[in-house]
């Protein structure tokens, strides 16, 4: 690797690294808001773009269960999906 | 004595610092901490491409340092050196070699050894739990204390230098353009760093060219100290509340770059220009009000000798990075070394940066005269005879740094403390959200200040005890640091003296301050020192209990014997 990369990767890590857990929690927050989104119909909520967001049911459920756990239900608030 | 060369002077205590690493910091990491590079360190254990990383120790240093380094190193030994050079001189010197840096090292050890945990879950884990919500008391005051005092020292240099104003505000349009050049346009990071330095020191000359001072008689009733901190903390209250990426991050690493710029400018001009220090070794002519040197130095002085706050990064971020367990002598002590020249730097300014005793006398006329307004006006002398750059641009400069360093930590203490206080109505069972956490830091932080007078002119009474309540987490952390040395049966005089020494120092201050504050009727922070000289005793008691425990108890098991294959970093 010459000189320059190595300055430009030092830099660059010298600009990420203090704010990486910022990033993730937003990143994650943002994405338990997606959950709720895709979760809305089966939660009691109308939404207009269910036929969409059921598709992507099976691909949230496995982080299904961090994310009630996250949002204070010990248990899933689904009823035909319990995961614990 | 003869007035010393300040060169000598810096020569000295680079010399006497570096022997501190080279030598101390050696015998700390082979008898003391017993560091060993085959011990997995939490980085590699818990690797989480989030708060877990691997990180290489030049780049983590360079983190460490930047996020201890502030105003603070600056403030303190500005206001000090009243009482002459050399107590500052040597309580910056030794303090750094002696404490500071074993203190930054230790807790960083500590951490690594116990899975990362912060100094405040270490307190939990081996002075109970009282000791631990002791501690969250002690963060709780001194974030505040932080607000309330950096935006005094920045309404003082925006008074004192209305050439900075341009410049303290325009950086923050230039770290907003850093950050959309960097995340929304994605150019190279090298050409964005030197345009948005370049940019900064622009501004500084047009600002050096268009100064802005607020009318004298002020407005709307309020001095112009009393506008500029309240313009500050809508500013900081406003600056916590948007995406880091937008302003803090880009802001953050532009003065961590900067940082690294005006300690070379600093000690480049002292080595052209070797002005004399004029300042008399000790001063046997303090103005009137000013406290005695014992105990009052070992508090005024904080950062740069030995600071709590460093704990605080050195567990709470820097021990989850570090790659291998001997990094964190480079790391934790040379990161302490970088503090200790700034504060050098600072000492150097305040006390060579003028012509004659006489004139430096008439500078430091009262206690409160000190300060970073002194540095910057003394620096700005060095930087003119050394570098020839015109003293009132160079004064621009001089206090365009130090606002910047004071105003990221604002930002960032206001942060903090808004999670401070979210956590705290989580433990009370209320749910607080983040505007109204945001509103009532501001607001606790604008009425401490204000409690000094409308002007806020007060404001450095405040100091003192920032410092005091500093040392006193400084405190806390080694005699955690002493129980866990105690438990394993290594040699703890290293770490136990210096803790005896700065609880002692602080206890006493904070009794001192106690009658002072008494005197003066100052009853909310008279409160507030009461709750200091509560907790340091809290702890004291505490601590002598864990450490008796552990002296008594059975020693725990060294490396060779309890390391298992699952502890261990493959081959290095």
């Amino acid at each position: 690797m010459s000189w320059f990369k190595k300055a430009e990767r030092g830099l660059r890590d010298f600009y990420v690294a203090p704010y990486r857990r910022v990033f993730a929690r937003a990143k994650r927050d943002e994405e338990d808001l997606f959950m709720m989104l895709v979760l809305s119909e089966a939660l009691g909520v109308p939404n207009p773009a269910s036929g969409a967001t059921l598709e992507l049911l099976p691909e949230m459920l496995d982080r299904m269960h961090d994310w009630h756990i996250r949002q204070g239900l010990d248990r899933s608030p689904m009823d035909g999906m319990q995961c614990c | 004595m003869d007035a010393p060369n300040s060169l000598v002077l810096a020569v000295i205590g680079i010399a006497m610092m570096l022997a501190g690493y080279f030598l101390y910091s050696r015998f700390l990491s082979k008898k003391v901490y017993k560091l060993n590079a085959e011990f997995k360190t939490p980085a590699h254990q818990f690797e989480d491409g989030v708060d877990f990383v691997p990180t290489n120790r030049y780049i983590l240093w360079g983190h460490h340092f930047t996020s201890v380094a502030g105003a603070a190193p600056i403030v303190g030994p500005a206001v000090a050196v009243i009482w002459g050079w050399l107590p500052a001189f040597l309580w910056v010197t030794l303090g750094t070699v002696f404490m500071a840096g074993m203190h930054d090292f230790g807790t960083l050890w500590a951490s690594v050894r116990n899975k990362g945990k912060s100094m405040g879950a270490l307190s939990g884990t081996y002075i109970g739990n009282r000791g631990r919500n002791l501690f969250l008391v002690v963060i709780f005051l001194l974030i505040l204390m932080v607000l309330a005092a950096f935006a005094v020292v920045i309404s003082n240099l925006l008074v004192a230098q209305p050439g900075a104003v341009i410049p303290t505000w325009g950086a923050l349009v230039v770290a907003v353009l850093v950050g959309q050049a960097i995340y929304r346009f994605k150019w190279n990071l090298i050409a964005v760093t030197a345009v948005g330095v370049a940019a900064l020191y622009g501004l500084i000359l047009l600002g050096n060219a268009y100064p802005i001072s607020l009318p004298e008689e002020g407005m709307l009733g309020l001095t112009p100290n009393a506008i500029w901190i309240i313009l500050l903390f809508l500013y900081s209250g406003i600056a916590s509340l948007l995406p880091v990426w937008v302003l803090l991050q880009p802001r953050d690493f532009i003065n961590g770059v900067q940082l690294f710029i005006g300690l070379g400018i600093i000690y480049g001009a002292v080595l052209l220009a070797t002005p004399t220090v004029v300042a008399p070794a000790v001063n046997d002519a303090v103005p009137a009000d000013t406290p005695s040197i014992v105990p009052l130095l070992f508090v005024t002085i904080a950062c740069g000798a030995i600071s709590g706050f460093h704990g605080i990064v050195s567990s709470g971020t820097s021990s989850k990075q570090l790659n291998r367990e001997t990094d964190a002598r480079f790391v934790g002590y040379f990161g302490a070394v970088g503090e200790g020249l700034l504060a050098l730097g600072a000492i150097i300014a305040t006390t060579a940066g003028f012509q004659t005793v006489a004139q430096w006398r008439e500078v430091y006329d009262s206690f409160s005269a000190g300060g970073v307004p002194v540095f910057v006006e003394g620096g700005a002398n060095i930087l003119n005879a050394g570098l020839g750059i015109p003293q009132g641009l160079a004064a621009t400069i001089l206090a365009t740094m130090a606002i910047l360093f004071a105003a990221t930590t604002l930002d960032t203490a206001t942060r903090l403390k808004r999670f401070v206080i979210q956590e705290i109505g989580q433990i009370a069972g209320v749910k607080i959200p983040t505007l109204a956490a945001t509103v009532i830091a501001v607001v606790l932080a604008f009425a401490l200040t204000f409690s000094q007078g409308a002007d806020a002119s007060g404001g450095m009474t405040l100091w003192p005890l920032f410092g005091t309540t500093n040392q006193l987490l400084a405190g806390l952390s080694l005699t955690i640091l002493a129980v866990m040395l105690i438990r394993k049966g290594r040699p703890f005089l290293p770490v136990l003296l210096p803790a005896v020494f700065v609880l002692f120092m602080t206890i006493y201050a904070a009794l001192v301050q106690l009658v002072d504050l008494f005197q003066a009727g100052d009853w909310l922070l008279f409160t507030i020192d009461v709750v200091i000289v509560v907790a340091a005793t809290w702890v004291l008691l505490e601590a002598v209990i864990a450490m008796l425990a552990a002296w008594k108890g059975p020693k725990e098991p060294e490396d060779e014997e309890s390391l298992t294959e699952d502890q261990k970093l493959s081959a290095p």
